[in-house]
């Protein structure tokens, strides 16, 4: 199993989650974080008060997947997240020790295995 | 021919300064209105294109506008005799007895938030130099014209078409301009693949109650005066929207099973827009049912359009176009001459209602071909948007600088000279003039 870390445009997002849904990636976590990425700085001006904003707004992505998983998600996210300049961000895959599954305690790889979505799962 | 000058009225007078300060509150609230409806990184653009309104269509207004809509002219302009504000003092008139001036500014404030309607239209992705341009020009080109029409003794006003407070004026106006502006600046970038969802819908509720408290001024204040007349609009302008209200969140819960906020809030401006042109001249039972009605048009379309590849993002067209349309024509069917005005439909005046549908018809028809032509004007001389990229990154930073929920972590003062290389040149004589006093 890996765990892949992605760092990722805001403005993105919705363009990479489609493509890992549409390469059928099931199960991630999306958290907002600020970075710098050796982008040019944003100057902002407030009443007289000029500022460089040296972190700029980023997605970070973090999936568990099997082995089999780790190519297509990776370049699911380099295809969908991609710009051409700088600040585009970074994609960081780790390897894992151990996953569970806490509703039914599997582990390892069948842990991170995509299962298929239930519409009753969904609608709760 | 010579009319007798009505003295000044201190009644008349304080309630209008009143009214008119009422309205121009109307224009922020559809800021905070509009702001509420967009994604966070175009809230402060959002504002901007109401609040800007204030400022150009404001000096626009006292230079031009208002000649073009009030001065004496022919039946589809007003003449230039009061072109910067030339002779227009303190004097009652025709408008009523209260000074000419306070009459100017009252209308002013109605060109103001007609003009901030259309944008949101073209909200979080038109870019804001050229979107000044078109207000600029559309309020003089646009509505002033329109205006004339109906109140400036133009030829909708000689047909006895009847708009107590603007239903064609502003609404029919503004919502048709929308609907081509949304079409010539074209879909947001992700417009139809992705949700673009309010981010705050406790904005959306503000600026909806704001707009309530400020249509007292628009409506009551259409009277001109202090009087029984201003009362009845008043009066429907609290009972109106109450009842579209009522409706919305009935047809929220048979339609969603749950009532929703952003709807509401909805439902309350449509219901204010459709009362707009009959408040003074149908009883409170009809604004009953003119709000009851108003519901059901604006409610569908507002469902329907989302799902097509119109993006007028906010519905400017289906809350203030069809409430409009809806309150132009049921001012024809409900317009009672025992209120104020003349009879409708339901009185046995078949014919008002003809001419109610002459208005909408000429008020939309010909905003709709205009914006065409400002808009195309404007195009060859600079981009109407922002692609790509900068679209994605928000309007907010990319057109004014600024973030609106900025948290200023990792922000670095940048000193003042750092910015301003002329600096060095001003502060070179400052120096030796120091060293000399030394």
């Amino acid at each position: 199993m890996r765990l892949i870390i992605a760092i990722i445009r805001p403005e993105k997002l919705g363009e990479t989650l489609e493509a890992l849904y549409r390469a059928e990636v099931r199960g991630l976590t999306v958290s907002g974080v600020q970075g710098h990425g050796g982008e040019l700085e944003r100057v902002e001006t407030y009443r007289g008060t000029t500022v460089k904003m040296g972190l700029q707004d980023k997605v970070r992505l973090e999936i568990g997947v099997s082995e089999p998983f780790v190519d297509v998600t990776v370049r699911a996210i380099l295809d969908a997240a991609r710009t051409g300049e700088v600040g585009d961000g970074k994609i960081f895959v780790l390897p894992v020790e151990r996953v569970y599954r806490i509703r039914t305690g599997e582990a390892d790889e069948s842990a991170v295995t995509p299962q298929p979505v239930e519409l009753d799962d969904l609608l709760g | 021919m010579p009319t007798p000058v009505p003295p000044i009225s201190g009644a008349d007078t304080a309630w209008m300064m009143a009214s008119t300060a009422l309205v121009l509150l109307m224009t922020p609230a559809l800021g905070f209105f509009y702001g509420g409806l967009v994604r966070g990184k175009n809230v402060l653009n959002t504002l901007m294109m109401s609040f800007a309104a204030l400022g150009v269509v404001g000096v626009l207004w006292a230079l031009l506008g208002y000649s073009l809509a009030f001065a004496p002219g022919g039946p589809l302009v007003g003449g230039l005799d009061f072109a910067l504000l030339r002779g227009v003092g303190l004097e009652g008139g025709p408008w009523g007895a209260i000074p000419q001036l306070l009459f100017m500014a009252y209308q002013g404030s109605f060109a103001i938030i007609t003009a901030a309607l259309i944008s949101g239209a073209v909200v979080e992705r038109m870019r804001f130099g050229p979107y000044l341009g078109f207000i600029a020009a559309w309020s003089l080109l646009v509505y002033a014209p329109v205006a004339h029409w109906v109140w400036g003794h133009g030829w909708l006003a000689d047909l006895g078409a009847l708009d107590f407070a603007g239903g064609t004026v502003v609404h029919v106006n503004a919502g048709a301009a929308a609907v081509v502006a949304a079409l010539v600046v074209g879909t947001r970038k992700d417009y139809g693949r992705q949700a673009l969802l309010p981010h705050d819908a406790t904005y959306v509720l503000l600026g909806a109650g704001l707009l309530w408290f400020g249509w007292f001024g628009f409506n009551a204040g259409s009277a001109l005066a202090a009087n029984a007349s201003a009362a009845l609009a008043f009066v429907n302008t609290l009972l109106a929207p109450a009842a579209t209200l009522v409706v919305w969140m009935a047809l929220d819960g048979l339609r969603l099973r749950k009532v929703t906020a952003v709807g509401g809030a909805t439902g309350i401006v449509v219901g204010l827009v459709a009362i707009t042109p009959a408040a003074g001249f149908v009883g409170p039972t009809a604004a009953l049912a003119l709000g009851a009605v108003a519901a059901v048009p604006s409610y569908f379309a507002i469902a329907y359009r989302s799902r097509t590849r119109l993006d007028d993002s906010l519905d400017v067209f289906s809350a203030h176009g069809l409430g409009g349309i809806v309150g132009a024509l049921g001012t024809g069917v409900l317009a009672s001459a025992a209120w104020g005005g003349a009879d409708g439909l339901l009185f046995g005046n078949a014919a008002q209602l003809g001419k109610q549908a002459v208005a909408v018809l000429a008020a939309g028809g010909y905003s709709a071909v205009a914006t065409v032509a400002i808009l195309r004007a404007i195009a060859l001389v600079a981009p109407l948007r922002r692609m790509g990229r900068e679209e994605g990154i928000g309007l907010d930073v990319v057109q004014h600088g600024e973030e609106a929920y900025a948290r200023g972590e990792g922000a670095v003062l940048v000193p003042p000279d750092a910015l301003l290389p002329m600096r060095e040149v001003a502060t070179g004589p400052l120096t030796l003039g120091a060293a000399e006093v030394a």
